[in-house]
């Protein structure tokens, strides 16, 4: 017997990484680590289900709907405006963005930040987990090995010849788990808050 | 090859959860499924909990597509619960309770509750069947190369407060979304499955004599089951002894009234807030209380409430919950500290009684459990004023918060110190937004073989109403004595004997009979006879109904008949009418549980 294969989940799994893709400006399908194990349980559960941190080569592609066939970039974009979306819907954070702010005073603007803080780390920690890329403190001086990733550590300064050393100036973040809403058909992306009308 | 998986579907007041597992696969532990469901407009994800709401828009809102079905005009899950306070009157909530409601029709349509005139309505149960069809969908969706979901073992949950009808309504629904091969298992029982299949050595733990107490406070109900050890042969038992009543409080209750502090703490400082205002406060207040209620708490944690417009900074109102509010509002509001004589205040209820959910009059769960140790003294066995706990679990969302399960603990150890008694020890569980799902999955491998089971039988002896021939006195009903037709703690697929009572029924036309239970006496046998006044102590339940077919009899034809009662291997009860002169072998008529109350208005 073969082992429950959840097939749409790995639908989904096309979804958000094409998105992250967006948001990374990255052009090739590159590969999560695996979720860590401070991830909560019910979330980990979760990503377990959809074998997603651990498999991600197995994650068949399949087309996001509402995007013609090989138009990625209108599906990237699609993406992009479900997280703005979700942003907008827990944190109003178009509204806080969107907003001229300058003739407020320090104390407004710090009472409607709360509102987009707590709104929007409470959507972003359901769907993504972040996990510092260095794990020493900032000012620790260190030096890379040869083979450091690259794409991970940004080298400033004065940049010669490795091996390189220096002070950690940011630890970075890397995304280690991203489930993120999957755009569904008959739906207007460019729609990220509608406008609300309530009726007596 | 059984190729059959056992699932534990979790049909909650306020969520919806689905755990499997394989039963020939070895050290097999339960699995929760991820459910796809709406969150947003067009934004699917999956999640482990499915919010039990029903959202039916209005024609125009379009169809709100699945992956597996692009027409689709309704919605289960979080946009149907984040729909709910936005239009009310278009979402279907808390139908479990509706379910459980004997004074309304639960098969017509009634729900949502404040639905505007013309808007389409459905039953509690069909919302029932709604959520439970997403889980089929869903489950096809995760395993398209297995067996759909109707062809599993299912194991689906029910508080063990859940009266006959209830049940009855709850298999309804099941079969209505083709689950087939479905059974009834009470919620605290699969809570304490879940602590079992997580705690290998838990023989260790406990000892015979020892009775876990299942604290359940979930999002719209409380619930309390007590569950004995005892040894038989020199191997542990566990029975299920006692089961408390079906109590509409829960944590929903508690963020409404944190809502409502700091509503009007902002209506104090001159901003008046509407309803959808104060709906959105209710997340505010949640985070506010989780932050409190836990580990090494703030003296205050801020609450802004956003306006409803566009524009943000400088319409944004700013207020604050501190320690003291909260612990007062939920710790003191919803746990009092009270003796054990403690009991809940019921208020007289007002002449008009409009069509509502009965919910719990007094607020206070303490009192409500002072209450049900009280009365259930006697499941024991020991003499005492007080069934007497020895291990206390937890369940549901509420008690995660440390400071609630704290002062439980500490006002019952009081209670049973003052018996007599000693302080209770908690057994961990590690996550009760799941357990009930995880354990009646662990339950289904335990019914395989694979564990140990825990015996009950019905919660409940049941009783039909039988009006004594007397003469016709005017404005005087005519006495009615209860017959036991089902005794105590029947286990399923028994049947109980049938009472010496014969009943004359006319062919062809519908015969009604009341219907009792109660959870308390648990020495009648069927065919014992309950008079007045003990009477007054038994539930009244929905009444029954039964109509002979004609069938070869003539209509109008009087036949007697007794009731047989039985459990059924589904778990639900099956009342019969027996023919005392059958015209064929083994005939016999079902007797229809949870009709219309007479009179009600669906």
């Amino acid at each position: 017997m073969t082992a429950p294969r959840p097939s749409f989940l790995a639908r989904l799994g096309l979804a958000f990484r094409a998105f992250l893709r967006a948001l990374a400006g990255e052009p090739e399908p590159s590969a999560l680590p695996p979720a860590p194990e401070s991830a909560p349980p019910s979330r980990r559960a979760l990503a377990d289900a959809d074998d997603l941190a651990q498999r991600p080569t197995e994650i068949a592609p399949a087309p996001v709907p509402r995007a013609p066939e090989g138009d990625l970039a209108a599906a990237h974009a699609a993406g992009a405006l479900g997280l703005l979306a979700l942003l907008q819907r827990e944190g109003r954070l178009i509204d806080f963005l969107e907003q001229d702010v300058t003739t407020f005073s320090d104390e407004d603007v710090g009472v409607a930040a709360r509102v987009v803080h707590e709104g929007c780390r409470r959507a972003l920690r359901a769907h993504v987990t972040f996990a510092p890329i260095r794990p020493e403190e900032e000012g620790t001086r260190l030096t890379l090995e040869a083979a450091h990733d690259a794409r991970a550590i940004k080298l400033t300064g004065a940049v010669g010849q490795p091996p390189h050393t220096g002070t950690l100036r940011h630890r970075g973040w890397r995304a280690t788990r991203a489930e993120l809403p999957r755009p569904v058909g008959g739906h207007d992306p460019r729609v990220v808050a509608p406008a609300e009308l309530e009726l007596e | 090859m059984s190729a059959r998986h056992t699932v534990g579907v979790d049909l909650g007041t306020t969520h919806t959860a689905l755990a499997w597992a394989r039963p020939e696969a070895e050290g097999a532990t339960p699995e929760v499924l991820a459910i796809p469901q709406l969150v947003g407009p067009g934004q699917l994800e999956v999640r482990p909990l499915l919010p039990s709401f029903l959202w039916l828009p209005e024609a125009s809102e379009g169809p709100q597509p699945l992956p597996w079905d692009p027409g689709r005009r309704h919605v289960v899950g979080e946009l149907a619960r984040a729909r709910a306070s936005e239009a009310p009157g278009r979402v279907v909530a808390s139908a479990k309770s509706w379910l459980s409601h004997s004074g309304i029709d639960r098969r017509a349509p009634a729900l949502p509750a404040g639905a505007p005139e013309g808007v389409e309505r459905v039953s509690p149960v069909e919302a029932s069947f709604r959520y439970l069809d997403h889980l089929v969908e869903a489950w096809a969706a995760a395993f398209p190369t297995e067996a759909p979901l109707g062809e599993q073992d299912v194991l689906l949950t029910v508080p063990a407060s859940f009266d006959a009808v209830a049940r009855e309504l709850t298999v309804e629904a099941a079969y209505a979304a083709s689950l087939d091969s479905v059974s009834l298992l009470e919620e605290p029982q699969a809570a304490l499955y879940a602590w079992l299949g997580a705690t290998p050595r838990w023989r260790e733990l406990l000892a015979p004599g020892d009775v876990v107490l299942v604290l359940d406070v979930g999002g719209g109900t409380t619930d309390f089951s007590a569950i004995q050890v005892r040894d038989r042969g020199g191997e542990l038992e566990l029975h299920r002894v006692a089961v408390g009543d079906h109590i509409l409080l829960g944590g929903d209750n508690m963020d409404l009234a944190l809502a409502e502090l700091a509503r009007r703490k902002l209506a104090a400082a001159g901003h008046a807030l509407d309803r959808a205002e104060v709906a959105g406060l209710v997340f505010g207040v949640r985070a506010a209380k989780e932050r409190l209620l836990g580990p090494s708490p703030p003296e205050r944690v801020p609450l802004a409430v956003a306006s409803r417009g566009a524009r943000l900074v400088g319409a944004t109102r700013r207020t604050e919950l501190t320690l003291d509010e909260v612990r007062g509002s939920l710790v003191d509001g919803f746990f009092p500290v009270t003796d054990a004589s403690a009991r809940p205040a019921q208020r007289a209820r007002s002449g008009l009684l409009q069509v509502g959910l009965p919910y719990a009059q007094d607020a206070a769960v303490t009192r409500h459990l002072a209450a049900f140790l009280a009365r259930q003294a006697g499941a024991t066995g020991a003499g005492r004023s007080l069934l007497h706990p020895t291990h206390v679990l937890f369940n549901g969302g509420v008690v995660k918060a440390a400071a609630l399960r704290e002062r439980l603990v500490s006002v019952l150890d009081s209670w049973l110190v003052a018996d007599g008694g000693r302080p209770v020890r908690v057994l961990p569980n590690a996550d009760p937004d799941l357990a009930v799902a995880r354990g009646a999955a662990w339950y289904g491998l335990a019914r395989a073989g694979r564990g140990l089971r825990i015996r009950g039988g019905t919660a409940r002896a049941h009783y039909v109403g039988i009006e004594s021939p007397a003469p016709a006195v005017p404005g005087l009903e005519p006495p009615t004595v209860a017959l036991c037709v089902a005794p105590f703690g029947m286990e399923e697929g028994t049947r109980a004997d049938l009472p010496p009572l014969e009943l004359a029924v006319v062919v062809g036309s519908p015969v009604r009979f009341r219907f009792f239970g109660s959870s308390l006496r648990r020495g009648d046998q069927a065919g014992e006879l309950v008079e007045e006044p003990a009477i007054d102590a038994l539930e009244e339940l929905a009444p029954l109904e039964l109509t002979l077919p004609a069938e070869g009899r003539d209509e109008g034809e009087i036949v007697p008949v007794a009731l047989a009662a039985s459990l059924t291997a589904v778990g639900t009860l099956l009342l019969e009418a027996v023919p005392l002169a059958p015209r064929v072998e083994g005939e016999r008529w079902k007797i229809e549980l949870g009709v219309r109350e007479a009179g009600a208005s669906g």
